[in-house]
Formats: C-alpha cells, structure tokens, sequence
C-alpha cells in the first residue's frame, strides 16, 4: 500500500515536470527576436541568417523543436549558450551552470542549517507558551517581518551593518577561494536576510499547526490524563504537526533556489536566480529553458519529499482506503 | 493536511442548519482595529491622493523654492532634500517630492494590485470550484497545469513575459492575476471539495438539487468566509510581488510613481542619509502589516485553521 501511495506521487511529478517543460518551452518561444539574428548582429545576411537557423535546428517546426530539445535535457545535455556563439563554438550551459548551482546550493544549505532549527523552535517555544508576553512578542515580529518587503530588509540591514557598523561588506564579491571565516563574513548579508525571511514564515506555520494539533480530543485527553505540558507537544502534537511544517520548510527551500531574485540582485550574488535574469535580458533562450527547468525541477523533487514525508507521518494516508 | 480538520468536523457539522450557514460576528482586538484604520486611510489616499497632493508626481522642483532668505547660494541643491517645509518628506534623486510622488503612487501600486488580486480570485475560485464539482479527468488535468504553473518561480515567470511583451499595465495585472490564481485555485478547490463530501450536500443531491444550486446555495456560502480572509493575505503577496517587480524595474515604468520603484531609483540616497528610498518602504509596510494584522485578527478568532493556508 505504501509503496502505491509512493509511485503514484511519482507519476504525478513526472506528469507535473512534464507539462512544465511543455510550458516553459513556449514561454521562451514567445521571446522577440530571431536567435540568429541576435548572434551574428551586425553580420547578419540573409544567407548567414539562414545558415545559422539550420544549424541550430530553428528552421524546422516547434513541435520537432521542442521533442529535440526534450531529449537532450532528458540525456543531460543542455545545449549551447548564445553567449560567444557568433565567433566559435559558444559555451555549453552545462559549465555555465556549474559555479552558480554552486553559489546557489551554498547560500541555500547555509540559511537552511540556521534557520530550519531556530525557526522550529522559536515556533515550539511560542506554541507551548501560547499567549503569554515571550508568544506574542514572536507572533507579532514574524507578523511584521513576513508582511515587509524583502528590499526593505535588504536594505534596512545594509543600512546598520555595512553603512551604520561597518562590519560587513555590503556586496558579495566571491573569489571562489574563500573558506571558513572570510566565507562566512562574505556571505553574511545575504545569509542574514534571507534566515529573516525564511525563518518567520516557518515560525508562524510551526506555531499555527501545533497549536492546531494541540486543540484535537486526544491531546484534551492527554492533559487530563495528566501528562506533562512539554512532552504532549514533543510527544503527541510534534509528530502529527510533521506534515504541514515539512511543507513549508520545502516551500521555503524551493523558494530559496529561484525566487530570490531580488536579495541576489541587491547584493550582486552571481547565484542561478540573477543568471536567470541575465539570460532573459541577454534573450539567450536556451539558458533561461535551463534555469527554469532546474527551478521547476527542484520544487517538484522538494514537494514530492515533502509528501512523502506527510505520508510517512500519518499513518491513515500510509494505508488509503 | 485536512485530515485533522475531518477528524473534529463530525461533532461540529450537525449543529450547524444546513439552510443557514451561523452569522460569524467578527470581533476585533485592538490590532485588528489599528489595521483597519490604516487601510481606511490609504483607500482615501487612494480616492483623493492626487488633488491633496502638493506638487505633481513628475514635477521636478525649482530651485528657487530651496533658496534660504538672506544666503548669497543662488543655486541650492534639490535632490535628497531633507525633509522640510517646502517638502514635507523631502525630495527624491531628481528632485522631485517625495510626499506627492507616495500620494499618486497609491493610485498606482494599490490599485494594480487590487485588481490583479479580483483576477485572481475571479480565475481562481471559478476553476478551482469547478474542479471541486467536476469530473475526475477534468480535476486532474487543471490541478497537474496549476502545479506546473506554480512549481515556476513566480518572478522568473513574470521575468519572461514582460521581456517578451513589454512592460505595461494591463500585462501587469493580467500576469499577476493569473500568478496568484494558482493559490487561489488549490484553495478553493481544497475549500469545495471539503464541502461536496459534506452531508448537507449529499442531502442536497438525494432532495434533486441541481449542480449549480449546489454550487451558489451549499458551496460558495461556505467558502466565503475562509476566502475572505484569505484575499487579504493574498493582496498582501499581491502588493510585495509588484513591488519587487518594479523594484526590479520590469513593473510601473516612470515618469508614473509607484512605491516599489521609488524605493529602487533613490536607494544611492541612503549613503547620504535621505529619507526618501525610507519612505515609500514605510508606506508599502504600513499597508501590508495592517492588511495582515485583520486577518491575523480574524483567524485567531476563527480557530486559527486560515493561519495553516496562508504559505501554500
């Protein structure tokens, strides 16, 4: 039974991904401007134009286009990005790609490891203590932190730690050499902004589904049966919070890979999110089609984990009627 | 995640009249009342924000306005003015007011996002319903295209679309509308189909009521209410999405103002000290956590269930 449940959400990400390639394949074809054209420039003729459309397989139709393009993403090849194509062989994305996921899955493991305990249990620590001064103080700051946006963080902090204090760089300009210390310190506003914005959704979710949890009979029957306040909410509503919490930390996660645009912005962060931009200011197609295929990627793989967790969890969804 | 939600419902649904869905007094505590004050105040701002305004939000302002009585500076700067009595917040990196540019701006980044979050509601509950009463093929073929919408970062999306068309107003709204109607859509469906399993609705059906009486007398009464709140959390995502986007540059082009680029283009104002990248940020957060606070208000008086919607 359990083994149903999981192939099935499978399938279901794998339709998801499918369609999703589908959508991002037309999305990029609705870009202006002819790829070739934008490669040779002012070089272009007709006869070269045309040349190079052949070449890149742009005279044929979009839907032999788009089956040629999902096999190759299919066996790992990416393509080839504009950039430099007009004089030689242009770069392969797949070594483009290669430093930003990098960058990227660095930033988001960082935050992750500071935020993801913090927040639960500062979310934890509100649900146990519900309405008193130490809650509501946690309620009312995430309340104002997740309403705020993320420019203003960036910028509020900016504002005291690099031009108040001066203590921190307020651009991140990465060597690639850096480790421990200077990595940390280089890293630190991005990092900072980012555990803000990160941990007061999930504090507020932890919150609001163990407090949840915790007004279900049995958790009624296990304070009249006397059992402690702190091991009913360790013990009894923790596991049964387990799902929704999970969702939100993949959520997050998946927010942290491609919707951070504007924080990499703010502090010219070479992650994948700004090469993205770059790509679809520079109309280099074949780049924006990867980027967007690894942001839909890595939210359908974290969404397909965090339902595999909830089913984990829940023992009536591990056996369906 | 409604598993909980069904596990209490048996002892709760049949005290409810199944041809009346219970009148919920809302009741405030001071925060929600706050809230609602300053949304009341910016939806005048919004209503009559142009003709109190100063200055016009384009107006670059004379210098003579700056000249001290009795200094020999002829020229004075106007750009990054502090606040003072010709400008009550200052001026920006043009000169320009910065308090007449956050009274026509209201017009602007509210009003696009207003109507982009009815968009959203409009495309959302009306498939997200129809998902929740439909066939089983045509729930799964419009949650699989919601998913894979949802599952591309919304900004990237909107990223690509306006470089393809070009930044415009209409686009804005349209592109918003249809981004957020993906959470509205598995809301609403989530919503309804709780609803059709209910056993008023099998009643309904046994009694030979049709599918639409179904919908308006037994359905939509009884999601109002938790997608109310929810549209408050929603514009609330509504107005930071567009601010992002013209923080970015792709939303509002000027010379028209607009909170989120405004906090863009003066933000080298911060090195000296202006107030004026300040202001439009206070202006967007003011409205937000008010907005937020309503309905933080009004969930934690309706047990708290909304709160658990509010990420997804």
């Amino acid at each position: 039974m359990l083994w149903r449940a999981l192939l099935g959400r499978l399938g279901i990400s794998l339709v998801t991904l499918w369609i999703v390639s589908v959508l991002i394949f037309i999305g990029t074809n609705l870009l202006p401007g002819d790829v070739a054209q934008i490669i040779l420039g002012q070089m272009a003729t007709p006869e070269s134009t045309a040349a190079l459309r052949a070449k890149l397989g742009l005279d044929k139709p979009p839907i032999q286009q788009y089956l040629v393009w999902l096999q190759n993403v299919a066996m790992g090849d990416l393509g080839i990005s504009k950039a430099g194509l007009g004089a030689g062989l242009g770069t392969p994305i797949v070594e483009m790609l290669g430093p930003r996921v990098f960058n990227t899955a660095r930033l988001t493991l960082l935050v992750a490891v500071v935020a993801v305990p913090v927040s639960l249990f500062l979310g934890l620590i509100a649900a146990m203590h519900p309405g008193t001064r130490l809650d509501r103080s946690i309620t009312f700051a995430t309340l104002n932190l997740i309403s705020v946006p993320d420019f203003l963080v960036a910028t509020a902090l900016v504002l005291v730690f690099a031009v108040g204090l001066g203590w921190l760089p307020s651009i991140v300009y990465l060597r690639g050499d850096e480790t421990g210390w200077v990595l940390i310190k280089t890293l630190a506003m991005p990092m900072l902004t980012l555990v803000i914005l990160v941990s007061s959704q999930i504090i507020r979710m932890t919150r609001a589904t163990v407090l949840n949890v915790m007004s279900s009979p049995y958790i009624e029957m296990a304070i009249l049966k006397g059992v402690p306040r702190k091991r009913i909410i360790l013990r009894h509503a923790l596991f049964n919070a387990v799902g929704p919490i999970v969702n939100v930390i993949a959520l997050n996660l998946a927010w942290l890979v491609g919707g951070v645009v504007v924080v990499e912005q703010i502090f010219s962060y070479p992650g994948l999110a700004k090469l993205m931009i770059e790509a679809v200011l520079m109309r280099d197609m074949p780049l924006v089609q990867a980027c967007a295929m690894i942001f839909c990627t890595t939210y359908i793989v974290l969404i397909f984990i965090a339902d595999m967790a909830t089913i984990l969890s829940n023992p009536r969804l591990r056996h369906p009627k | 995640m409604s598993e909980s939600q069904q596990e209490t419902s048996p002892s709760t649904q049949f005290e409810e009249l199944p041809d009346a869905p219970p009148k919920r007094k809302v009741k405030l505590s001071w925060p929600g009342k706050i809230g609602i004050a300053v949304v009341i105040f910016w939806a005048i701002i919004v209503a009559i924000g142009p003709t109190i305004a100063p200055y016009h939000e384009a107006d670059i302002l004379d210098e003579e306005l700056f000249i001290v009585p009795g200094s020999d500076e002829m020229y004075p700067d106007t750009d990054f003015q502090p606040p003072s009595k010709i400008v009550y917040l200052g001026s920006d990196y043009l000169g320009r007011d910065t308090l007449s540019r956050i009274l026509f701006g209201a017009r602007t980044t509210i009003g696009i996002s207003f109507i982009a979050t009815l968009l959203a509601y409009l495309l959302g509950v009306t498939l997200g319903i129809a998902s929740a009463v439909g066939s089983r093929f045509l729930d799964m073929s419009l949650s699989r295209v919601n998913d894979a919408l949802l599952s591309i970062p919304s900004i990237m999306f909107a990223l690509v679309m306006i470089a393809a068309l070009g930044s415009t107003i209409p686009l804005l709204i349209l592109l918003t509308g249809i981004i957020y109607a993906t959470s509205v859509f598995r809301i609403a469906r989530s919503l309804g189909q709780e609803v059709m399993v209910s056993d008023f609705v099998e009643a309904a059906k046994v009694r030979g009521e049709g599918l639409w009486w179904v919908i308006t007398r037994e359905i939509l009464p009884n999601i109002a209410m938790p997608l109310a709140t929810d549209f408050g959390l929603r514009f609330v995502w509504v107005i930071l999405f567009v601010s992002s986007l013209s923080f970015l540059g792709l939303g509002v082009q000027p010379p028209m103002s607009d909170w989120g680029s405004m906090v863009k283009e003066n933000l080298p104002g911060l090195v000296y000290g202006s107030v004026a990248p300040l202001m439009p940020a206070l202006a967007i957060a003011t409205l937000t956590i008010s907005v937020n606070m309503i309905v933080d208000d009004i969930s934690a008086h309706s047990g708290g269930k909304l709160a658990k919607r509010m990420i997804s």
